[in-house]
């Protein structure tokens, strides 16, 4: 896992004065599913497009297992599947038809690229639309065509562009479960951009949170609350209590005073019966075992780690720099 | 059909005649074969893709209907006319008679190469003028462009197809007229003749070439289609019909007066003839012309001097070749540098989806 196979260095795109990507270093794992997560307009595409050596960077360098995308792109697309936001297909051809193009362009002979096309068919659950034109394709029939038409080439990378954009929920389940079982079976690194949150959150390894061209912070889930919200709780305990009586409020404010000297525990707020304590690790056990012995009847306990939601505001929305990019 | 079927079951089982068809069922099967493991090179999967996709749009087939129609049309009052002629003119020492089928009118329909000249325009823009923008409002061009192909191999391979295609149309419609003239009047074209029909038909698609280059420039300049093919034709329409009118206009403003001496009426002729040459259509035609009809000397004025002692034949291909020399480079030059224009904007054009 320590071989890098997507690394960029102080990757930089100016369309004149605006900048698009602002000195971007990044690198990504071999068989990882990285998500890159943003709102629209943040350079996630034009990030992606340099890494295909589709455009040119401004400075900086890109380089895709280990060949430079700048100076040897037809290597690098050799290696890389890519899949465009809102992918197009040949209308007037049937989906079979379309990927045997791309295989033919890949220079497979008829005989390869028929099998390769209808064994990828297959996997994506498309055989039995293959001699439909691609026009009459479904949405997310489409994105799941893209997907085949992507690994027609037998990839070492592959990168989707918003992948899930437009598909119901059914169909966004299946297909990223799709992602992970390719990425997971045939080791295929995959990097995944989008601003959707939850759909990251189910499948990435890592997340890069990219607003207005900089990445401002990268790592998994709990990493990157972690260190997001270092000064806060990362951890918030959630707890029901059933008392009412001023008996039990001041057996409360024992128990608060109790859990506040306790190592890990930042902050206790009572609210009626219910409770809320901020800790920086998982105290859970510790804080369940002190409440259920002084005597408290427990109706709920619940962990809340903080998610790609919170940190997505904390980010988009708290910040007045950022706010105006989304 | 039961007979046919013994006797071709007999015919089967005469040993030499099994030996010849089951070798070259082996042979075809044996090139199948070959042809499905052999790797193409991407460029011409992308030229028979092209050529594939030209064949079967129906724009290509009405164009091609219209085409043959007005062919068709032009044949019939050519050779209907060609009959008069041999009748009437008794100069049987005119050696281009077969010619004739390429450029004989009685007014009512236009000879065949002034409909050529008016519909491979329109040919040309229709085969080119969505070549790119399809490709990127359809969101196929980031697709194709994030295969391991180098960027020119698309726009290159979009003109070959076309060209191609073009091509093949031409020559077949030239051979098609040439055969059916020959059906019908019964005289073969002689050397000369073919070789200058063949030089025409050359020019024709170099001309149509002109007018694909303009319109895939056009295509990748402008994201919609129409606004695309509305400019093409805006371009053949100024050239065709209001440029004439300009120029007529500015000759008329500058007719020097009746004094003026012969060197300066010489001098006005030039100019109003060069004014005219900007065009590519009066490139063609003059081009044309000069090419199917051997007794045009010259696509300029004559002075006496000039004429004086010439003796009136027809000219050989070499000299007819030598008079349209300069129309065809500036052809040449039209159409190459209307690709070089496409080319340099499409590298330069950034993709991206939709």
């Amino acid at each position: 896992m320590d071989e890098f196979i997507i690394e960029l260095e102080g990757l930089t795109k100016k369309y004149g004065d605006f900048v698009a990507v602002d000195h971007l270093d990044l690198s990504i794992h071999k068989g990882e599913i990285f998500g890159l997560l943003g709102p629209n307009g943040a350079g996630k595409s034009t990030t992606i497009l340099m890494m295909l050596g589709l455009t040119e960077p401004t400075s900086g360098n890109v380089s895709v297992c280990g060949i430079s995308s700048t100076v040897h792109p037809i290597e690098v697309k050799r290696r890389v599947g890519y899949l465009p936001d809102d992918v197009g297909f040949y209308d007037q051809l049937s989906g079979r038809e379309n990927l045997l193009y791309t295989a033919r362009l890949n220079r497979l002979s008829w005989k390869e690229a028929e099998r390769r096309v209808d064994d990828l068919l297959a996997r994506v659950g498309l055989q039995e639309a293959s001699g439909k034109k691609a026009g009459k394709y479904s949405r997310g029939m489409r994105q799941r065509l893209g997907l085949a038409d992507v690994l027609v080439k037998n990839p070492e990378v592959i990168i989707l562009d918003e992948p899930t954009l437009g598909i119901d929920p059914i169909g966004v389940k299946e297909f990223l479960e799709l992602i992970v079982a390719l990425s997971r079976e045939e080791q295929i690194t995959v990097l995944l951009s989008s601003h959707h949150l939850h759909q990251v959150q189910q499948v990435c390894d890592r997340v890069g949170i990219f607003v207005a061209g900089k990445l401002l912070a990268q790592g998994n889930i709990s990493e990157l609350s972690r260190t997001l919200f270092s000064d806060k709780e990362p951890y918030v305990i959630e707890v029901g209590l059933d008392f009412s009586t001023a008996e039990g409020m001041n057996a409360m404010e024992a128990v608060k005073s109790h859990l506040l000297g306790l190592e890990g525990i930042a902050s206790v707020r009572v609210d009626k019966g219910r409770l809320s304590i901020g800790s920086t690790s998982d105290m859970t056990a510790e804080v369940a075992r002190i409440l259920v012995n002084a005597g408290f009847g427990l109706k709920y306990l619940n962990t809340k780690e903080y998610g790609l939601d919170d940190i997505y505001t904390k980010y988009f929305e708290g910040g007045e720099v950022y706010g105006k990019t989304a | 059909m039961e007979k046919l079927h013994n006797a071709v079951r007999r015919l089967r089982e005469i040993p030499w005649i099994a030996k010849v068809s089951g070798t070259i069922h082996r042979f075809t099967q044996h090139m199948e074969e070959r042809r499905a493991l052999a790797i193409s090179h991407p460029f011409w999967v992308i030229v028979q893709k092209e050529v594939t996709d030209h064949v079967r749009s129906w724009r290509f087939n009405i164009l091609l209907f219209l085409i043959l129609l007005t062919c068709f049309g032009s044949l019939y009052t050519s050779i209907t006319n060609l009959v008069e002629e041999t009748r009437k003119a008794n100069d049987a020492d005119d050696p281009f008679f077969f010619l004739k089928l390429f450029t004989l009118s009685d007014g009512s329909l236009p000879p065949f190469h002034v409909f050529i000249g008016f519909l491979g325009p329109l040919l040309g823009i229709g085969l080119g003028f969505d070549a790119i923008n399809s490709e990127q409002n359809s969101g196929t061009l980031s697709r194709i462009m994030a295969q391991p192909i180098h960027r020119d191999y698309l726009i290159n391979a979009k003109f070959t197809a076309a060209l191609l295609v073009i091509g093949v149309m031409f020559f077949a419609l030239g051979f098609w007229v040439m055969g059916f003239g020959m059906f019908i009047i019964g005289i073969p074209p002689t050397v000369e003749e073919f070789f200058r029909i063949i030089c025409f038909l050359l020019l024709s698609v170099l001309y149509v070439a002109f007018w694909l280059n303009l319109s895939v420039f056009l295509s990748i300049r402008f994201r919609q289609a129409a606004t695309s093919a509305l400019t093409a034709i805006a371009v053949w329409l100024f050239f065709t019909v209001f440029y004439q009118i300009i120029v007529n206009l500015v000759a008329r403003a500058m007719l020097p007066s009746e004094a003026a001496s012969p060197q300066q009426l010489i001098g006005y002729q030039q100019f109003i003839l060069n004014l005219m040459r900007v065009v590519p259509s009066q490139l063609y035609t003059d081009a044309t012309t000069t090419l199917l009809v051997p007794s045009v000397r010259s696509l300029g004025p004559l002075t006496m001097e000039q004429a004086y002692g010439a003796i009136p034949s027809p000219l050989p291909l070499g000299q007819s070749l030598l008079i349209v020399w300069p129309q065809l480079t500036g052809l040449v030059a039209a159409t190459v540098v209307c690709f070089a224009l496409s080319y340099v904007s499409f590298m330069r054009k950034e993709i991206r989806s939709r």
